[in-house]
């Protein structure tokens, strides 16, 4: 089977680990402290910006990816368009339905 | 003298006569095997028992429908009855038979390859639908399920009483069998293929299966998730798709849907695959325009995930999307199209012969255009508001999964059944069953057609009696269709021990599969092919045996 996996030339150094999970700590704690204050419709998008943030930290480095090959990559981008295309058609039907029919 | 020399042994098997059934005997090393072509054969017994079964729920229906009372079975029985049919054939029959069973044992003999990339993983995942199955028939043993196959809430999350969660529980885990498998099929098709065995060589059987994995690996997870999701509501209410609890019920059919819809492309994409070998192989040329009838495997399998929501078009969707989703809906059958003329097209001077695959083959591009067509009807917006929920959509899906699937299933069963066993089957009684086939199938689903045009609703055990006459049509074509499945299991029980036997290359076909030996060897090959020629490269193949033979 080794032909078949890369193999595992793993170049991240250790402080960069130590790093990312410092950033994700911090990337919790800001969650938190932003669910104290009420910022009206902008809730939602920072929730999701910082938890998208923290996703991205976690796939690129603990997942290795960012050192992965080109078909990695392309299999990770694929998987997050086919979810955008699941949420864009959804929202699709949702943000339309009480549009005016004349 | 009882010592047996290693002289003595060669003597009485020579290597050619072992092959992957006689390396070694009994149910371990069966339950055990990581040997691709051992566990396409466990899947076959699997669902060809699951098929039985789903045929016996069927045949009950139909026996209900015989009269316009409710009189055989009761209103809850025959809900419980429909649910069970269809998800034991969608889940448990179609979903896995040809990618686990044919594409399992011919795809990396046709790649030229030892095994799959994972063998073990391809194990797991047929123990994985073992389990699945397995949890189906406790409920169907401990008493069944009503919500149709497609679980629609609130009906499957609040008011069924019902076996919702262990049903769901097992569409799940055979969800993960079905992931497992394409994963392992992709990544066997980029890193397994014999030297020379470039992407356009491969025979189109190789690209409708990739095409269906990365269905089955893109559009799987959102039905665990949403099956996941409906459990969680049933069992501890919080509130998802029950709008008394805050949810939409929208929702869970957006959800259902965005797997479901691909997944009758993973029920289609693979019979087109069969088609493309057998047309090639009975016609004796190459298929029209390889590479769009390969592309349009992968269009199929792209285009096929944004027209969910014309399931949904009198559900209560915004008229905006319904329009977006329409469109969509034409365009998804261009592809479809596109193979059905490329395969018109290779037949044409083509040299045909009337073996049974082929017979099988030709119902399944006259059935599966029906199928597509009556599809494109449904897609047309105002039209579905008349027949949305009657008797025609289930003559369309019929048309496509057993006028197409299912017949696609039989035409590779029989087309790759010298390769499998080493014995022919009696052709005869194959012809024949096919007839029976054909036959049944048209007269059990064409009158559908006429039905819900007129008006009856699908899942109800009673109708009006105008609708009579049409109905006893429907169940006497099944009638016929139950003798024409019935024949291929005793004909191929037979030849598993009275069969002629098959030789090398029995349809004088090219492809790598018929350059090894039936049954094949353990390792397939007893030494790795070197591909130096095109797909279906039957043209060469004649005219070298024409300079060799004379014929
Ligand atoms: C040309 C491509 C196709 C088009 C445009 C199409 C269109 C449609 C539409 C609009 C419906 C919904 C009808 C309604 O509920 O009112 C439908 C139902 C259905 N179609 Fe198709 N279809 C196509 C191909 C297929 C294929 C290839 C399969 C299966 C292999 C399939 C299986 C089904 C099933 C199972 C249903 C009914 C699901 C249910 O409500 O239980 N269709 N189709
Ligand atoms: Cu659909």
């Amino acid at each position: 089977m080794a032909d078949i996996h890369e193999a595992p030339h793993d170049v991240t150094p250790l402080p960069t680990y130590f790093f990312v999970f410092i950033a994700l700590a911090a990337g919790t704690l800001l969650t938190w402290y932003a669910s104290t204050i009420n910022l009206g419709w902008a809730n939602t998008p920072i929730a999701l910006f910082i938890a998208t943030t923290k996703a991205v930290l976690v796939i690129l480095f603990f997942m290795h990816v960012i050192h992965s090959t080109r078909l990695t990559w392309v299999v990770i981008i694929a998987s997050f368009v086919w979810l955008g295309m699941l949420f864009v058609l959804t929202f699709a039907d949702y943000l339309t339905r009480f549009w005016a029919i004349d | 003298m009882t010592s047996v020399t290693y002289h003595d042994v060669q003597f009485l098997e020579p290597a050619k006569t072992r092959n992957y059934l006689n390396v070694d005997y009994g149910a371990l090393s069966w339950l055990l095997t990581k040997d691709h072509k051992r566990i396409g054969i466990l899947y076959m017994v699997s669902i060809s028992v699951m098929f039985i079964l789903g045929g016996f729920f069927a045949l009950m229906m139909r026996l209900e429908l015989l009269t316009p009372e409710g009189d055989l079975l009761t209103s809850d029985t025959y809900n419980k009855f429909f649910t069970l049919h269809g998800i034991i054939m969608i889940f448990f029959f179609l979903i896995p038979s040809i990618p686990a069973v044919l594409g399992n044992f011919i795809l990396p003999i046709q790649l030229g390859a030892k095994d799959l990339a994972f063998p073990r993983i391809n194990l797991l995942s047929w123990y994985l639908y073992m389990i699945g199955a397995f949890t189906g028939l406790l409920v169907v043993i401990i008493g069944g399920v009503d919500t149709g196959w497609t679980f629609y809430t609130p009906f499957s999350t609040q008011y069924s009483n019902t076996h919702v969660i262990g049903t769901t529980f097992g569409a799940f885990i055979v969800g993960f069998s079905s992931i497992l498998t394409g994963l392992n099929f992709i990544v066997t098709i980029h890193r397994m293929r014999a030297p020379g065995l470039t992407w356009y060589r491969l025979p189109l059987f190789v690209w409708a299966m990739y095409a269906t994995s990365l269905v089955q690996l893109l559009a799987t997870p959102i039905l665990a998730i949403t099956l996941v999701m409906l459990m969680i509501e049933r069992f501890i209410h919080v509130g998802i798709f029950d709008p008394a609890l805050g949810g939409d019920p929208l929702l869970f059919q957006h959800m259902f849907w965005f797997y479901s819809h691909p997944a009758v492309y993973i029920m289609i994409l693979p019979a087109m695959g069969v088609a493309s070998e057998v047309v090639a192989a009975f016609t004796r040329k190459k298929i029209f325009g390889y590479t769009f009838v390969a592309y349009s495997s992968l269009a199929i399998a792209f285009l096929g995930f944004l027209v969910w929501a014309h399931h949904m078009f009198v559900a209560g969707i915004s008229v905006y999307s319904a329009m977006i989703f329409s469109f969509l809906s034409y365009f998804v059958a261009v592809p479809s199209a596109i193979k059905v003329f490329n395969w018109t097209a290779t037949l044409y001077k083509g040299s045909v012969s009337w073996q049974t695959p082929m017979l099988y083959i030709l119902g399944f591009i006259g059935l599966f255009t029906m199928g597509g067509v009556t599809g494109l009807f449904l897609a047309a917006l105002g039209l579905d508001v008349h027949v949305t929920d009657t008797y025609f959509v289930v003559a369309h899906f019929h048309y496509i999964m057993v006028g197409g699937a299912v017949m696609g299933y039989f035409a590779g069963l029989h087309y790759w059944w010298p390769k499998i066993t080493g014995r022919m089957y009696p052709e005869w009684w194959a012809r024949l069953g096919a007839l029976l086939v054909f036959v049944g199938f048209n007269l059990t689903f064409f009158p559908q057609f006429i039905l819900g045009y007129l008006g009856m609703p699908r899942r109800y055990h009673a109708y009006a009696p105008e609708f009579q006459v049409l109905n006893v049509m429907s169940t006497a074509g099944a009638s016929i269709l139950a003798v024409g499945y019935m024949l291929p299991l005793v004909y191929l029980l037979w030849s598993l021990r009275f069969g002629r036997k098959a030789g090398t290359n029995p349809w004088g076909a090219v492809g790598l599969e018929w350059t090894t030996s039936s049954p094949p060897p353990k390792d397939n090959f007893h030494e790795t092919p070197v591909v130096t020629w095109e797909a279906y490269d039957y043209p060469a193949m004649l005219k070298a045996m024409g300079e060799t033979q004379n014929v």
